[in-house]
């Protein structure tokens, strides 16, 4: 899966990293996803790889970041920010100065707002093509790169993107590398300034505990394993819905209203 | 004319040996530095040559009698040889006695190099062969020449006997002798383990495990102070200096091998071509002249190295391979059995803390269980919140609640384990017939840092330990007691280095203290027949070989000992990590430890180690039932007279202050 040449010398890549926590004991750590997307930033022969944080730099946020920084990394750049700051202006104006070719981002933060959507906001911005559920680099030849998303079930689809974009990684990416205890600790966190903004909308938010939803249980009547083996590995298949092909945006725009509205996701 | 000759021949022999000691120090003091105490260490020199080595080498008593011979013969023939004909003392008194003592002492050097002859008729696959070969000739040529050349000296030849073609023959033998005993002692022929040797015992980096009954076998912490300084050992010159002197004092001899598991296994080590590895990147070349057995599975001469390069290269092939150093279970039993007291487990986790700490490199699922450690305080990665669940139904007493007990029973991450949730539930049935006063850490326990350690995270392994020091520090207790081996260890042996002092029993040894004191008492054994297996952390760490016996014999057992029991057990395989960076070999080690459960044909095998239960419970096919002996005591229980444990429980009640 490694590419085999850039013939137009080194590839810079940013990854971005965000502070982690551990499901069970809620201690800091390196996020899993984003470790995953480091992990595929190394296995890029070429690259240039940048880490970036946006974020505070406390006791706890030092050693989860650290954690990055032994997976082989002499440094990570840090745009100090403070709690309940939008990150992405920050983000978005280190990205444009620095101009890397790959953005590579976990898809969602462990902790904090953890809302998936930065990447989105961030391509948004800055106006490049985004990829989510990466599973591999396969090649970047000319300004394009060859990606291979992964999908449910173990499917995999290439793609071709115009850098710069920004990609994202979930679990279907290879796992991280062991974080080195010594490297680590050597590693600098270079803090940079940025500009601040308020999180304007999230200060109006009120957070709660989640609640364990009902899950609906899919009752499976098979009488052999095979059945049984077929039922957890078929694609879901909805009873409703009808594939709509050759028609106008407006027509499509219209049937998709109806179904929002049916589903009473819209009011 | 052997007058001027014999002068001349010895001083020189001398004098290359001079000039090839200070080579080879230089060698060794390419290493890091240590302190050791080095007057009192040539001092004591003597006494671990005499008591300590020789209490090893004397296992096998034929060779010791070879060894003390041969050795003693040489050594006497060397310094009286010196006086006669080096400095001509002999012929001033011809019939003087120094002339007789010398024909005396190579008389029975030639003895004993004639049963080092004998063995290496047909040497065991153990013994390295090669340039060893040649040595029982060239003892042999040393005696005869110096008992050859002293018969004039003490009147029994006239001066001018023979020829000069005969005293040049007679020379050349000479030469022969003096060049593999002087001149090979220094410049790394096979004398060298004598020169070395005997400087290593001098300056050991463990002076404390010299004496009678004494063990050192705790890992030393590494200093993580130094942000800058490289952890671990990367290139042989990391070593320190008297590790690089303990490695050149090497024999060759093979008893590492021969009780090694992992090559018994068929795992890439051999704790003998270990060391000759090391003395090889010391001096910088490559393997190809070993003559040992190999690696299992790799051929020698395709590896290399020099003091300053690296010995696990990051990718191909340098010194040694990684699973060369995966593959130690770090059983001690290559330490316990090597005569020239080389501590082969200290290098290998030095090595190791290198790769973990420095490479990020811990093979297969280390990496994962180290992270485990870090983020939950256990290998499983189970909730620390959990730990407790097994014993929901006992209301086990906490710490928390108590404050200060006479006995802390320390879990150990068996607590997560459903095997040894067994064992635990039948200890601490055992302890309220005993009416012991006790409690539990509950889910303030965290792991004690075994496996962190052993796998090289000396990192997670010190942040355990202070935090587990600082938790017991707030409770007050005399003992603790567990049923894990490896707890007993670390926090008997290895928290001492970092402020934690405690008073640690094995529940083996606590249970056979209570039927002692007739706090128990057991229904006889009606089972089969039984065998016992002594865990490595408990036996050849801790030196507890009796209790764990002392306890079945109370129960009406009659142990039929494996063939390889007590000090020289075999491992299970469980130990140092071995199960986590699981490196194949052609056998497993449980399988072969079975198999010598088998030979003993024992219905059951008694354990008194966690992962000793686990490995030996997972051979397939095996006949035999493995239970821990605190489930074999509880099974057996039955009350005591009414009166008699009254009087005993109450005396049971803590009298004095807590030990930290």
């Amino acid at each position: 899966m490694r590419p085999e040449s850039h013939h137009d010398g080194s590839l810079a890549v940013t990854v971005l990293v965000s502070v982690g926590r551990h499901p069970l004991t809620g201690r800091g750590r390196r996020a899993d996803q984003d470790a995953r997307g480091v992990e595929l930033a190394h296995t890029l022969t070429g690259a240039e790889v940048e880490l970036l944080h946006a974020g505070r730099l406390d006791e706890g946020s030092d050693a989860a970041l650290r954690g990055y920084l032994g997976m082989g990394f002499e440094s990570l750049s840090l745009l100090e920010q403070p709690a309940g700051a939008d990150v992405l202006p920050a983000l978005a104006e280190a990205l444009e100065a620095a101009g890397p070719q790959l953005v590579i981002a976990g898809e969602r933060a462990e902790q904090g707002e953890g809302s998936g959507l930065l990447p989105y906001l961030l391509a948004e911005r800055l106006g490049w093509p985004l990829v989510s559920g990466l599973a591999a680099v396969e090649e970047v030849a000319g300004g394009v790169a060859t990606l291979l998303q992964a999908l449910p079930r173990g499917q995999r689809r290439r793609l071709q993107v115009r850098l710069p974009a920004i990609v994202t990684v979930d679990a279907a990416a290879p796992a991280p590398r062991q974080s080195a205890y010594g490297p680590a600790r050597r590693g600098r966190l270079d803090v940079q300034a940025a500009p601040v903004m308020d999180d304007a909308d999230m200060a109006e938010w009120q957070a709660q505990p989640a609640r364990k939803r009902p899950k609906r249980l899919k009752i499976v009547k098979a009488a052999s394993a095979r059945d049984r083996f077929k039922a957890a590995a078929a694609k879901a298949e909805g009873g409703g819905g009808q594939v709509l092909t050759d028609v106008t945006p407006e027509e499509g725009a219209e049937a998709i209203f109806k179904l929002l509205k049916e589903e009473g996701v819209l009011r | 004319m052997l007058d001027i000759l014999l002068p001349i021949l010895i001083f020189a022999a001398l004098a290359l040996a001079v000039i090839g000691a200070g080579r080879r120090v230089r060698l060794w003091r390419q290493g890091r530095s240590a302190r050791v105490p080095l007057l009192k260490g040539l001092a004591a020199m003597p006494r671990r040559y005499l008591v300590d080595l020789h209490h090893v080498v004397a296992r096998d008593k034929a060779m010791s009698n070879t060894h003390v011979a041969t050795a003693g013969g040489f050594v006497a023939a060397a310094v009286l040889m010196i006086l006669v004909h080096g400095l001509g003392l002999g012929s001033e008194a011809a019939e003087g006695i120094l002339g007789w003592l010398l024909l005396a002492a190579s008389a029975t050097m030639f003895v004993g190099s004639c049963f080092v002859a004998r063995r290496r008729r047909n040497p065991p696959a153990r013994l390295s062969k090669g340039p060893w070969m040649r040595l029982p000739k060239s003892l042999m040529a040393f005696s005869l020449s110096v008992f050859a050349i002293t018969l004039p000296t003490v009147g029994l030849l006239p001066q001018d006997f023979g020829s000069w073609v005969l005293a040049l023959a007679l020379s050349a033998v000479l030469v022969w002798g003096l060049g593999e005993m002087f001149f090979g002692m220094t410049w790394g022929g096979p004398m060298k383990h004598a020169f070395a040797g005997a400087l290593h015992l001098a300056f050991h980096r463990r002076a404390e495990r010299f004496g009678e009954g004494n063990r050192s076998t705790g890992l030393k912490a590494l200093n993580l102070d130094d942000e800058d300084a490289t952890l671990g050992v990367e290139k042989p010159s990391d070593f320190t200096w008297n590790q690089l002197l303990g490695f050149d004092a090497c024999v060759q001899c093979g008893r590492c091998e021969a009780v090694c598991p992992a090559f018994a296994a068929g795992q890439p080590l051999n704790p003998k071509k270990l060391i000759q590895d090391m003395v090889v990147g010391m001096a910088g070349g490559s393997d190809a002249n070993y003559a040992g057995s190999p690696y299992p599975g790799q051929p020698v001469g395709e590896h290399q190295g020099d003091a300053h390069g690296p010995i696990v290269a990051r990718e191909g092939k340098a010194l040694v391979d990684a699973e060369t150093l995966w593959s130690c279970t770090t059983c001690r039993a290559c330490v316990e059995e090597c005569p020239m007291m080389i501590e082969h487990v200290d290098a290998i986790v030095d090595m190791r803390r290198f790769l973990t700490l420095e490479h990020g490199n811990t093979p297969n699922k280390g990496a994962e269980v180290l992270d485990n450690l870090i983020a939950t305080d256990n290998p499983g990665g189970f909730d620390p919140g959990a730990r407790m669940h097994w014993a929901a139904d006992l209301e086990l007493p906490l710490m928390a609640d108590l404050q200060q007990v006479d006995v802390l029973l320390w879990l150990g991450d068996g607590a997560y384990d459903m095997r040894n949730q067994r064992t635990l539930r039948s200890l601490v049935k055992v302890l309220r017939a005993a009416g012991v006063d006790f409690a539990v850490l509950g889910n303030e326990e965290r792991d004690s840092g075994d496996v962190a350690r052993r796998l090289g995270d000396e990192a997670t392994f010190q942040s355990l330990a202070r935090r587990n020091i600082a938790t017991l520090a707030k409770y007050r207790f005399q003992q603790i007691v567990t049923c894990d081996p490896h707890s007993f260890h670390v926090l008997g042996n290895e928290y001492g280095e970092l402020g934690g002092h405690y008073q640690v029993y094995h529940h083996s040894t606590f249970i056979a203290e209570l039927h002692e004191a007739g706090r128990l008492a057991f229904r006889p054994w009606k089972g089969g027949s039984v065998t016992y297996h002594d865990p490595c952390y408990l036996g050849r760490y801790n030196g507890e070989f009796e209790a764990p016996r002392n306890v079945l014999r109370a129960l009406g057992i009659q142990v039929a000992e494996m063939e390889r029991s007590g000090f020289r057990s075999r491992c299970c395989g469980g130990g140092g990590g071995a199960p986590i960076t699981d490196i194949p070999g052609k056998q497993r080690i449980p399988d072969m430890r079975m198999g010598d459960v088998r030979e003993t044909g024992a219905e059951l095998v008694a354990v008194g180690c966690p992962q000793c239960t686990a490995m030996l419970e997972g051979v397939v096919d095996s006949a035999a039932e493995v239970r821990d002996i605190a489930e074999l005591v509880a099974d057996a229980l039955v009350e005591l007279p009414a009166e008699h444990g009254k009087g005993q429980a109450q005396t049971a009640r803590p009298l004095a202050e807590e030990v930290v």
